[in-house]
C-alpha cells in the first residue's frame, strides 16, 4: 500500500511499475494501461523549445508526438520507440479579458488549473470532459466533449485561436478565419498537425459552485429516448446505464441532468484530492457477478424514481477526479474503452443491438455513459461527435474474451454508420478507421511529417 | 497589504513557483531575469493571476557592476521593498568543472560571487529601513560535498555559510534571512530523468518556499524530509563517506 506523504498534482506520463526493459527507453501507458510502448520522454518548457529540441535529439528519427496528461485510454497519446514531447511545463496563463471572458494560455495548462483560476473569478469552462486532468491542447486535439454536447457543441466550438507550429519552424495563428484550414484540421487533430504552444477558451459566466442536479430512473433504450427529447433544453444531460443485465432489467438507467445553480453562492477554490487508488486489483475481481451486484447498488441507491437536489460541481462533473490513479482499479492488465457515436438514422436500433450485444458478453463495466449527440457542427475536420446517439463503456481485459467481443461490437458501429472515438481506441483495424472516417486521406495533407503515434500507425497501414 | 517583492532568476521554475503564490494574493512583483522572452512570459503569467504590479527587467546577474543600479531601479519601481528572493543558479557540468578551472569558477561565480555581492547591497539597505526578508534558494548539496556535485555543492555550502552570518549581523535589526534547502524537485527539466518519481513536486514546493518566507525561518528544507536525511549524511563519518559512490 503507498499512500503519499502529499498529494501531488495528478501529473502523469506514466512510468509503469512492471519494467523489465532497464536499458532502453521506458515503457509508458496512457490512462487504459494498454497497450504500453517504450518511448523517450522530452520534457518542453517554453513556447520556443518547438522545433529547437527536436534538433537536439538528432532530428528525432524515429518520430515524435506532443503529449499532456496521459488520459487518452488507448494509443492516441503514445508512441512505439518514439519521442513524447511533454507539454504539461508550459503552464502559464498569460491573459484574461474580463469582458468577454477569453482566456488566453499556453498548452499544457490543464482544465483543473484553469478552474482553480476562473471558478473564483466566477467563470467556468464552457465544455468539461469527465476528468480535470487534461491539458487544454489535449482537450483541443481530441476535440471533447461533454455533457453539454446537445446545446454547446465540443470544445472546439469554443477556441477563438491558438498558435500551432510545425517542425520546420512554420509559426501558424489559427482561428475560424485565420488559416481556416489548419484550425479545422487541428481541433480533433490528434496532435498530429503540429504542436500547439497556446490557445484560448471562451470561459462562461457562474454565480455559484452548485448544480441544480436531477436522477431520473429509466428502463429501456425507448425510456431514455423520451427523457432526452423531454429535457432537450437543460445545459447537461447524461445517463448512467447498466450494461450487464438482461431481460427486465435491460438497459436500465438513471437519466441525470444539470444546471449552474442561479442563486449567488460562495465561489471558493476546490480542495486537492486527498485519495489515491492504493493498489492494483488482481484480475478476477471485476467479473460478471461484481459488476452486477454494482450495478443493482447504483440503481437502487436512488431509491425513488426521481431524486433532486443542489449539489457541487466536482462530484457532478468529476467523480471519479477524487480517486487519484482510479485506473490501478481495473488490475494490471488494463481495460478497453468502448465509445461510438451512431446517428440518428439507426441510433435507437443499433444502441438496442449492441446493449444487447454487451450484455450477453457478461464481460461489461459498471462505467456505461450513454448520452445524445447535438447538431451544433463540431469544428474539427476529424472530431468525433455527430448528432445522434453515443454510448461509452469499460472492458476489463480478459485474455482471448475482450478483444474478440470489442471487434465484433466495432464491426456492429459501423453496421449501424457509427463511428468510433480515437481518444479513447485501442483496437480499431485500419478498415474500420478509415471506412469510418473517410476524410482521413485529407487530414493527411496536414500531418507534420515529424509527428505520429501509435494510432495513426496502426489505423493507416 | 500587498507586499513588494524582488525576484532574482524569476523564470526558474522553483521562484516561478513561488512567485505564484504571491501573484495570486495580490503582491507586487519585480522580476529580473536574463532571457526577455522567458521573462516575458512569466511576467504575462503572474499579472494574469492577480499580482497588483508586475514590472520585468532582462538583466544577467554574472555581471555585478549592474547590481547597485538594478537594485535601486527595482526598489523604486516597487515604491519600497519587503522580500528579495533569490533565485538565481547554475547547476553547471561538474565533468567539466573538474578539467577546467575557469569552468569551476563559472558555477562559483553564479551561484556564491553573485549573491554576495547582491546581498551586501540589500543587507545595507534593509538595515537602513529596519525592515526587510532576504530569502536565498541554497541546497542540499551544500551540506556535504559529493563526488558527483561538488563544485555546484561547495558554492551552495559557500552561500549557505554567508547567510548564517548576515543572519547573525542583521537579525537584531529587524531584517529576517531566510535560507532554503530544496532537495532535488520534479522540474520540466528532471520529468523522465531516473527515479524522478521520488522527486518533489515543484508546485508543492514553491508553496512550501512562500510558506517559509511569511513566517521568517531561518532555514528550511523542502520538502522537509531532507532536514533529517541530511542529518544522517553528514553524521556519516569522512573515513567512510569518502568511499561511497555519490
Amino acid at each position: 500500500m503507498e499512500m503519499p506523504e502529499t498529494v501531488e498534482t495528478p501529473l502523469l506520463f506514466q512510468r509503469t511499475t512492471e519494467n523489465d526493459n532497464h536499458d532502453g527507453p521506458v515503457p509508458f501507458e496512457s490512462w487504459g494501461r494498454y497497450p504500453r510502448f517504450p518511448a523517450k520522454l522530452v520534457p518542453l518548457a517554453w513556447q520556443s523549445d518547438f522545433p529547437r529540441v527536436v534538433e537536439e535529439h538528432d532530428n528525432m528519427p524515429t518520430g515524435a508526438l506532443p503529449v499532456g496528461m496521459g488520459r487518452s485510454y488507448g494509443d492516441v497519446g503514445l508512441l512505439r520507440d518514439g519521442h513524447l514531447l511533454v507539454m504539461t511545463g508550459l503552464d502559464r496563463l498569460l491573459h484574461f479579458d474580463e469582458q468577454t471572458g477569453v482566456l488566453t494560455c499556453e498548452a499544457g495548462v490543464t482544465l483543473a488549473q484553469i478552474l482553480d483560476f476562473a471558478v473564483p473569478r466566477g467563470w467556468f469552462l464552457p465544455v468539461t470532459p469527465g476528468t480535470k486532468y487534461v491539458t487544454i491542447a489535449g482537450a483541443i486535439a481530441n476535440d471533447i466533449h461533454g455533457k453539454n454536447h446537445h446545446v454547446a457543441g465540443t470544445f472546439g466550438n469554443h477556441v477563438p485561436m491558438f498558435e500551432l507550429v510545425r517542425s520546420d519552424g512554420t509559426r501558424m495563428l489559427c482561428s475560424p478565419t485565420q488559416n481556416a484550414d489548419w484550425y479545422a484540421a487541428t481541433i480533433g487533430g490528434m496532435g498530429l498537425t503540429g504542436v500547439i504552444t497556446w490557445a484560448q477558451l471562451r470561459l462562461k459566466k457562474i454565480v455559484s459552485r452548485l448544480i441544480d442536479y436531477q436522477g431520473i430512473q429509466f428502463h429501456g433504450v425507448d425510456e431514455f429516448l423520451a427523457l432526452t427529447e423531454q429535457y432537450k433544453n437543460v445545459e447537461y444531460t447524461v445517463s448512467w446505464v447498466d450494461c450487464a443485465s438482461t431481460g427486465k432489467n435491460f438497459a436500465r438507467g438513471v437519466f441525470m441532468l444539470g444546471e449552474h445553480s442561479v442563486m449567488p453562492d460562495e465561489l471558493h477554490e476546490s480542495p486537492e484530492p486527498k485519495l489515491v487508488f492504493p493498489f492494483n486489483l488482481p484480475g478476477f475481481a471485476l467479473n460478471q457477478y461484481s459488476v452486477k451486484a454494482f450495478n443493482t447498488v447504483f440503481f437502487h441507491k436512488q431509491i425513488k424514481r426521481r431524486v433532486r437536489a443542489l449539489q457541487d460541481y466536482e462530484p457532478f462533473f468529476y467523480p471519479l477526479d477524487a480517486v487519484l490513479k482510479w485506473n490501478r482499479m481495473y488490475g494490471k492488465r488494463g481495460l478497453l474503452q468502448f465509445q461510438y457515436a451512431i446517428p440518428w438514422a439507426h441510433a435507437r436500433e443499433g444502441t438496442i443491438a449492441i446493449m444487447e450485444a454487451v450484455a450477453k458478453s457478461g464481460l461489461a463495466s459498471f462505467l456505461a455513459v450513454l448520452k445524445v449527440f447535438g447538431d451544433v457542427p463540431s469544428p474539427g475536420m476529424m472530431s468525433f461527435p455527430q448528432p445522434g446517439v453515443t454510448l461509452a463503456l469499460d472492458f476489463p481485459i480478459k485474455p482471448g474474451k475482450s478483444f474478440p467481443l470489442f471487434d465484433r461490437l466495432a464491426d456492429m458501429t459501423l453496421e449501424f454508420g457509427g463511428k468510433l472515438y480515437p481518444a479513447k481506441d485501442a483496437r480499431m483495424t485500419s478498415g474500420q478507421f478509415q471506412t469510418s472516417y473517410p476524410q482521413w486521406q485529407e487530414f493527411a495533407k496536414y500531418k507534420d511529417p515529424l509527428l505520429t503515434s501509435g494510432f495513426w500507425e496502426r489505423v493507416t497501414i | 497589504m500587498a507586499k513588494k517583492i524582488l525576484v532574482l532568476g524569476a523564470t526558474s521554475s522553483i521562484a516561478e513557483h513561488t512567485a505564484r503564490v504571491w501573484a495570486k494574493r495580490g503582491d507586487s512583483l519585480y522580476l529580473v531575469a536574463r532571457n526577455a522572452e522567458k521573462l516575458a512570459t512569466v511576467g504575462a503569467d503572474l499579472k494574469t493571476r492577480g499580482a497588483s504590479f508586475v514590472e520585468t527587467k532582462v538583466a544577467d546577474l554574472d555581471d555585478l557592476d549592474l547590481h547597485p543600479q538594478l537594485l535601486a531601479e527595482a526598489v523604486t519601481a516597487l515604491g519600497g521593498l519587503d522580500i528579495a528572493y533569490l533565485a538565481h543558479g547554475v547547476l553547471g557540468d561538474q565533468a567539466e568543472a573538474e578539467r577546467d578551472a575557469i569552468a569551476a569558477e563559472a558555477i562559483l561565480h553564479t551561484n556564491f560571487v553573485s549573491p554576495v555581492s547582491l546581498l551586501t547591497w540589500l543587507a545595507n539597505f534593509c538595515v537602513k529601513q529596519k525592515h526587510g526578508t532576504l530569502a536565498v534558494l541554497s541546497s542540499v548539496a551544500g551540506d556535504r560535498g559529493r563526488k558527483s556535485n561538488y563544485v555546484y555543492g561547495s558554492s551552495k555550502a559557500g552561500i549557505s555559510a554567508f547567510l548564517g552570518g548576515l543572519r547573525n549581523r542583521v537579525d537584531r535589526e529587524g531584517v529576517s534571512v531566510v535560507t532554503i534547502k530544496p532537495g532535488p524537485v520534479k522540474t520540466p527539466m528532471t520529468a523522465g530523468m531516473e527515479g524522478n518519481e521520488k522527486f518533489a513536486d515543484v508546485s508543492t514546493v514553491g508553496k512550501n518556499i512562500a510558506r517559509a518566507i511569511d513566517s521568517r525561518r531561518d532555514e528550511v528544507y523542502v520538502p522537509g524530509k531532507w532536514r533529517i536525511i541530511m542529518a544522517i549524511v553528514r553524521a556519516v563519518p569522512e573515513s567512510i563517506f569518502k568511499k561511497t559512490n555519490t
